[in-house]
């Protein structure tokens, strides 16, 4: 990821700032401009809503692919977790084994290291869940 | 009156029991327990470091009360992930407290939290600032095989200072520097590197006895006068030997005593017993606490503990000893390849 790219992205990837649709209340993650339900209405008035960092587990899987940037952390849990405020987002499941893992486990966000570019390069920073 | 308005830790949920290094470097681990008084240390995940220590210490102390006016933000630590860039600028963005705030990075080996506790608490009561964070964390290093490998470890303590709504009051605080080479990590070194016995006499020993007795002589105080102590600790047994010869009895060190489980937290040492000690404390309360940075230096601070804490809400988030005792051990081959010490191919 370039770097303008992924600065532009701090405050979802670092405080899970997303978007409230001002019209029925929905929040949305990542941030969405227009809110599909309300469509026009919601056109220039989306604000931004930072999302509370508890929710639970709605599916998961166990990755054992080589993937280089995450080889050190093989097998990794990646989950769909269902927010307290409602979207669902996908993200790592950490500090905890493959076998402890279950569907509505609750869980919370946490902010970690999810790749570097290089060793000279940046790091990149954001969420990943753990068990609570 | 300045003070603690809120505080956080965070410890890093792997572990390592000593038994498991000596195994590998062929020591008896019955030596290393009784000579350093460490039975495990923490250690941090591979995606862990000291800008998400920090964060996640500054989260449980916002979480257990909300603070606005903050003005400054500094992160003490001798394991900073960039070494031009400060980790106090992720951390600020990561609590949202970016943009209108100043902010640094410390380092002074174990004391640099301590160190960055007294800036906050200067500007603070100089009217600068409002509320300030100060921050000690660290993923410390030590050599495979040396012995500081036994202890170096991982966690961090945050701080928010204010004069407003304090729960605790830092009455009084006395530093001690000198020019004592007694640990230290030479620019683009994997390793620290350290004198041994050295450390002790003349480094942690005569810094921190002498800013304990200057403290207790500038606030009239005597040992028992204080409900808790809590001293840098490298190793189990300087903190009980220094409290011994100050005349501090065990019931008093006991609380903040949390190296012999998770290790030397460096610049999160003294500061996460100190937390473990405000998990308890109740109104009135005076706590003597003591850093010691290699190099060397010592903070000493006088706290009292005020009725605000009855209100606070220290329960929204995981004390420190039930963090200690929520620990998952690995063995070496685990904690090698979360440590970075193995090497890879291209």
């Amino acid at each position: 990821m370039t770097i303008p790219r992924f600065w532009r992205e701090f405050e979802h990837r670092y405080r899970l700032v997303g978007t409230k649709c001002p019209s029925c209340g929905r929040v949305y993650f990542p941030p969405r401009d227009v809110c599909p339900y309300c469509h026009r209405e919601s056109v220039g008035k989306m604000q931004n809503y930072e999302l509370k960092n508890t929710g639970k587990i709605y599916s998961f899987t166990v990755v054992y692919q080589d993937i280089p940037d995450f080889k050190e952390l093989k097998p990794y849990i990646v989950a769909i977790v269902e927010m307290d405020d409602g979207p669902r987002i996908t993200g790592q499941v950490v500090d905890a084994l493959p076998e402890e893992i279950t569907i509505g486990m609750p869980v919370k966000a946490v902010f970690r290291r999810i790749r570097e570019e290089s060793p000279s390069g940046i790091i990149e920073y954001g969420y990943k869940f753990v068990p609570i | 009156m300045v003070g603690i308005v809120t505080y956080g830790s965070y410890i890093p949920r792997w572990r390592i029991k000593v038994e498991e290094i000596a195994r590998v470097w062929g020591e008896d681990p019955e030596d290393i327990r009784n000579g350093l008084f460490i039975y495990s240390k923490s250690v941090p995940g591979p995606d862990e470091d000291t800008a998400t220590i920090s964060v996640e210490a500054l989260r449980n102390a916002l979480s257990r009360r909300k603070v606005k006016g903050v003005g400054a933000i500094y992160v003490g630590s001798e394991s900073h992930p960039y070494a031009v860039k400060p980790t106090a600028t992720i951390v600020a963005e990561a609590t949202g407290f970016s943009p209108n705030i100043t902010a640094a990075d410390f380092e002074f080996a174990c004391k640099a939290g301590t160190a960055a506790m007294q800036t906050v608490m200067g500007m603070v009561k100089s009217g600068m600032i409002k509320n300030g964070i100060a921050i000690g964390a660290d993923t410390s290093q030590g050599a495979p095989g040396d012995a500081l490998e036994y202890s170096a470890s991982a966690g961090g303590t945050a701080f928010v200072i204010g004069e407003e709504n304090v729960i605790a009051e830092i009455k009084a605080t006395y530093s001690i520097t000198t020019d004592t080479p007694d640990f230290w990590r030479r620019e683009g070194q994997d390793y620290p590197r350290h004198g041994g016995r050295f450390t002790g006499e003349p480094a942690y020993f005569r810094h921190v006895l002498e800013t304990s007795r200057r403290i207790m002589e500038i606030m009239g105080t005597k040992p028992e006068d204080y409900s808790y102590a809590v001293f840098h600790q490298p190793n189990g047994k300087f903190p009980g030997r220094a409290a011994k010869i100050l005349d501090f009895k065990d019931s008093q060190i006991k609380q903040g005593l949390i190296v012999p489980y998770i290790g030397n937290t460096y610049s999160g040492s003294m500061i996460t017993g100190l937390s473990a000690i405000l998990d308890v404390a109740k109104p009135g309360d005076r706590i003597l606490a003591v850093s010691f940075g290699s190099g060397a230096g010592s903070d000493a601070f006088h706290i009292e503990v005020k009725n605000e804490i009855e209100d606070y809400r220290r329960e929204n988030a995981p004390e420190v000893w039930k963090q200690i005792n929520s620990g998952k051990f690995i063995d070496y081959a685990i904690y090698a390849k979360f440590k970075g010490k193995i090497k890879m191919g291209e």
